[in-house]
């Protein structure tokens, strides 16, 4: 299955090969033209008798991860995140290091051996590192180097009622509707774009928007949800099952009014359910997309992920593909030149 | 049974202090090989015992090895209106270590479930450098609470989903290794005895609940009545943050206690054998009850002469806990050695003060 294997595959944010690779042999077959271009972004296009506007849609490849800083006396690595992690949520997993995978843990203290305060701060990364077994330098560096990419360990996991548990659902997810689409939209144009280093900066879209020159663009996004119990409605960004998450506003775009009513009105059309991203909070491709060139029009359509950004993120299949459901109406809708 | 591969059918299961019974075909199938007879006792501790080849009752030595099986975990405290799980711990469990992670709730049936907590938009940035309380934290099994009440209830055990895994050098990795790597030391030593004579009875235990009472050691101790009480556990992992007097290292065989739960000429006895036969050894200093089943056997009855033996064990009580299986292994072999070396003609000196 197509999101079990982008979830499980190695992408930390300019690292994105493995995942790249994946998507390459999934579409080489049905886009009109393919390119990578120079950072590594994905540019396909989907060619058809278009309406004289560009279409683009975009998702981005990479995850958040770790990377190695510093291999010590005793065999263990010392690490920087790539990405936005909370670092209280190493402790105590497993990791991947490097091209081979090789296995780590991030042990914590013994609990008999703290201080009673200990347990109320927050570890911080100088206090973690990274074991593989080694109990040398040497014997570490025959499988590890400085600058090896960290990945959470992570199996893909559906459970519940109609769950899934991965790392990477941010973007993973996004990244699997847009393939997904490619094969199954044969007779709209448009431009697939999946891009690098969105975690640390936005870095891939810009150069990407401007190789495109888009009218109107959809980035496909997995984000925040935190549908937690006795909280003040107001302050839930999504909720998990109430369909796809159309975007307001966040932290490097204001989103376009009249493109977001059409999308909506769309998703009324078709009776897909769909829900507004609610919070302010965060930043997608869109900050450096509705600005390259002299600036285009575009629209966030998210699937709500629990516990983003960390091991063990969660999102439900009905927000998965009432989703796709979403993104197949709105294509309907630009063929007929009405978007 | 490979001593590794019995190591990860006992890490992969699951058995939550109390709730250990999980286990007891994975060991009684392992130890029967091995042994003349196993029982369990009423409150689950597994008895496997090996005749010593002397047969006379007046002479009998009798010898008891005790690892623990449960491990440490937490509970169902309480099903919120969404679904959602709260919980509390079984043992000591340190809460920065179970963020995030992945766990089974032993329900009616086994749930997949993930940890969450409050959300980081919700938070002071300051307060990312406070660790969050476990009242904090909240279990997601993705079920409605209509469907979890039919499944969950209040008292539910709950462990870290965690398979052991292979590190480099030897080294492997898994939740619960405090103290299966124990039990797993304890069926080596089986291993080794099978090859060499040896006059005292053992009676091999796997005890209950020791992460929370000993309760298991100190009822299968009066059952048994050892001249000799020997706990196998672990012991802390040389680590950077830890000071080199607090722990043992990982490859260098298993610790030997000394302390006052632990009887003098036994241990330099211990010792002795373990030199004998070049069997790597560290000292292991604690010098009140130690935090094993040692503590309950040596006061059960009129008092029982106590050892531990102590495999070096890295992170402990985390669900990446890490040993080195040559550790094991020696533990095993020097428990075997220690056995074959005692008879009842120099036990009454061995206990003389």
């Amino acid at each position: 299955m197509l999101l079990r294997e982008l979830t499980e595959s190695s992408g930390v944010s300019g690292n994105e090969k493995e995942v790249r690779d994946l998507i390459i042999s999934e579409i080489k077959d049905h886009v009109t033209s393919l390119k990578i271009d120079r950072l590594g972004n994905i540019i396909a296009h989907k060619k058809y008798k278009g309406n004289g506007k560009r279409l683009m849609i975009t998702a981005h490849m990479d995850e958040v991860g770790l990377i190695v800083t510093e291999i010590d006396s005793m065999g263990l690595l010392k690490f920087i995140t790539v990405g936005g992690i909370d670092k209280r949520i190493l402790v105590s997993k497993t990791v991947l290091i490097g091209k081979d995978k090789v296995l780590g843990v991030i042990g914590a203290k013994p609990i008999h051996l703290q201080k009673k305060n200990e347990r109320t701060k927050a570890l911080n990364l100088d206090e973690l590192y990274i074991d593989i077994g080694a109990t040398s330098k040497e014997e570490a560096e025959e499988k590890i180097s400085i600058g090896d990419y960290v990945l959470f360990s992570s199996e893909y996991i559906e459970f519940g009622d109609g769950l899934v548990k991965a790392k990477a659902l941010d973007n993973r997810v996004g990244c699997s509707l847009l393939v997904k689409l490619i094969k199954e939209i044969d007779d709209v144009d448009f431009y697939a774009v999946f891009t690098v280093m969105e975690e640390v900066g936005l870095v891939g879209a810009g150069p990407a928007a401007y190789e495109v020159n888009p009218d109107m663009t959809v980035i496909l996004e997995g984000t925040l949800c935190y549908d937690m119990p006795k909280l003040d409605t107001h302050l839930i960004p999504t909720y998990l099952n109430k369909g796809p998450a159309i975007s307001l506003i966040d932290r490097t775009t204001l989103y376009d009014r009249e493109f977001r009513e059409r999308i909506v009105e769309v998703a009324e059309k078709n009776k897909i359910p769909y829900q507004y991203r609610k919070t302010s909070m965060g930043g997608n491709d869109s900050g450096k997309i509705h600005i390259a060139r002299e600036g285009s029009v575009t629209t966030t359509i998210s699937v709500p992920c629990r516990y983003i950004h960390s091991p063990s993120s969660v999102m439900s299949k009905s927000d998965y593909n009432n989703t796709f459901a979403l993104l197949k109406a709105i294509l309907s809708e630009f063929k007929k030149e009405v978007l | 049974m490979d001593t590794r591969k019995f190591l990860e059918l006992l890490c992969n299961e699951d058995g939550v202090s109390g709730y250990e019974s999980n286990l007891n075909p994975i060991i009684i199938e392992a130890f029967e090989k091995y042994t003349d007879n196993i029982v369990i006792d009423r409150l689950g501790n597994i008895i496997a015992h090996k005749k010593g080849k002397v047969s006379d009752s007046k002479n009998k030595v009798k010898i008891m090895i005790a690892a623990h099986m449960d491990e440490i975990g937490l509970m169902v405290k309480d099903i919120e209106e969404n679904g959602f799980l709260r919980f509390t711990n079984i043992g000591g469990v340190d809460p920065r270590t179970i963020l995030g992670q992945e766990v089974i709730v032993h329900g009616r049936e086994d749930l997949f479930g993930v940890i969450g907590s409050k959300p980081p938009h919700l938070q002071d940035p300051k307060e990312q450098d406070k660790a969050i309380a476990m009242e904090d934290m909240t279990i997601d099994i993705g079920l409605s609470k209509e469907d979890v009440d039919k499944l969950v209830n209040i008292g539910d055990t709950i462990t870290i989903k965690r398979e052991l895994r292979d590190l480099i050098g030897g080294r492997v990795t898994a939740k619960a290794l405090d103290d299966r790597a124990g039990i797993a030391a304890t069926l080596e030593c089986m291993k080794e005895l099978d090859k060499i004579n040896h006059d005292a009875d053992i009676y091999f235990v796997t005890s209950i609940q020791e992460e929370v009472s000993m309760a298991g050691a100190l009822v299968s101790a009066f059952k048994v009545n050892p001249d000799i009480g020997i706990a196998v556990d672990v012991g802390f992992g040389s680590t950077p943050e830890l000071a080199k007097s607090e722990t043992i290292e990982l490859g260098k065989g298993p610790g030997i206690t000394i302390g006052g739960n632990i009887h003098p000429n036994l241990r330099k006895k211990l010792v002795g054998v373990a030199n004998e036969y070049n069997i790597p050894n560290q000292i292991e200093v604690n010098a009140g009850p130690t935090g094993t089943d040692a503590r309950a056997i040596q006061i059960t009855r009129e008092g029982i002469p106590s050892l531990v033996l102590s495999i070096p064990l890295k992170y402990m009580h985390t669900s990446v806990e890490v040993v080195d299986m040559k550790d094991i292994k020696n533990t095993g072999k020097l428990l075997a050695f220690f056995i074959a070396s005692i008879t009842s003609e120099n036990l009454e000196g061995l206990l003389c003060y």
